[in-house]
């Protein structure tokens, strides 16, 4: 199985010039950035980027941001966050233009990356866990298990403050409809749609266990979120059966 | 101190090796725990970062960036196994 996936080598690393083609607003905290890059040779599903940014100063900033697309060709997509003190993401999601160029360096990752099954078989199911914009990378994931037709069973549980923060609602939505299977779960944590009865509050451990795949399943499982958030949830899910070598972690932060 | 994980890393040190290393496995030299890279807590500062075992909390790498040079010491940890078949570059 391993041997098999390694014959799919990630696509090679390197600095580029990435052209803004588009950037628009994604939730009233987020831009969707589209960027055209020069020489991108592809890139897996759960991967990222460094962005580089150098001032008239020579002075240069780098942080990392997970890709929301994946495959061939030179377009990128990404959904940044603004964080309040960040030194960097309140200018990509305020201030940056399209035409407008950036470094990057990508595509990075050889972790946090989901392949279809290359014998067109099902795999193990997916039980993809995002806490807020570390959905990114899970909607590269779902997504590319929506286009390949995957049979492989998919689950998706999202912890957002409210409906309005919710990234890629439509990609996400899609995807639920269409023939691989793939389930989303919201869990809500400041307010809930108008109209529904769904609790609001933080995830707890009965929450996770409720809404994920159990481990009888031994499903592969993506977290990525905030340093806490992916803690609290890849503890329970340790606690809860599932295997520590099963769960793919990913934090972020960083402004 | 916030931290993050090996993921982190994968820039700079495909700046280092010839590819992105943090899907391999390497043996910290603390408590004996194999895992990937990607799993290391990488803890950042405007030095640079260091990077612990996720288990016992050894230091097991370091990176220091700065006046156009690069220091990486990998001082807590054993052989690290890397994947050469099927790697394009092999």
């Amino acid at each position: 199985m391993s041997g098999v996936q390694q014959l799919q080598a990630a696509p090679r690393t390197g600095w580029h010039v990435a052209e803004v083609v588009e950037t628009r607003r994604e939730t009233p905290s987020a831009a969707r950035i589209t960027l055209d890059v020069d020489g991108w040779p592809g890139n897996l599903a759960g991967q990222h980027l460094d962005v580089r940014l150098t001032a008239p100063d020579g002075y240069t900033a780098t942080r990392s941001y997970s890709i929301a697309s994946s495959g061939d060709g030179e377009r990128v997509v990404l959904a940044v966050d603004r964080l309040p003190d960040g030194e960097v993401s309140p200018f990509l999601v305020d201030e940056l233009r399209a035409g407008d160029r950036l470094e990057v360096h990508g595509p990075l990752g050889a972790f946090f990356v989901w392949r279809p099954p290359a014998d067109g078989g099902t795999g193990r199911p997916v039980q993809l866990i995002a806490g807020g914009s570390g959905v990114v990378p899970l909607v590269a994931i779902a997504r590319a298990h929506a286009e390949a037709g995957d049979a492989t069973p998919f689950r998706l549980l999202y912890s957002v403050r409210t409906p309005d923060d919710v990234f890629f609602a439509d990609e996400l939505e899609t995807a639920a409809r269409g023939p691989a299977p793939f389930a989303v779960e919201f869990v809500y944590t400041r307010r809930a749609p108008a109209g529904t009865d769904a609790p609001v509050g933080r995830i707890t451990r009965e929450r996770l266990a409720a809404g994920v795949i159990g481990a009888d399943a031994a499903p592969v499982v993506y977290v990525c979120g905030s340093t806490g958030f992916v803690e609290r949830v890849a503890g329970w899910l340790i606690e809860l059966g599932h295997h520590q070598t099963a769960i793919r972690t990913e934090r972020y932060g960083g402004t | 101190m916030q931290h993050f994980d090996g993921n982190l890393l994968a820039g700079p040190l495909a700046d280092v090796f010839a590819f992105d290393p943090t899907g391999a496995r390497a043996r910290c030299n603390g408590c004996g725990a194999v895992a990937e890279l990607a799993t290391m807590l990488v803890y950042r500062s405007g030095a640079g970062s260091v990077a612990r075992c996720r288990d016992c909390g050894a230091v097991l790498l370091s990176l220091v960036d700065g006046d156009g040079r690069m220091f990486v010491n990998f001082i807590g940890m054993g052989a690290i196994e890397i994947a050469t078949t099927g790697r394009d570059d092999a």
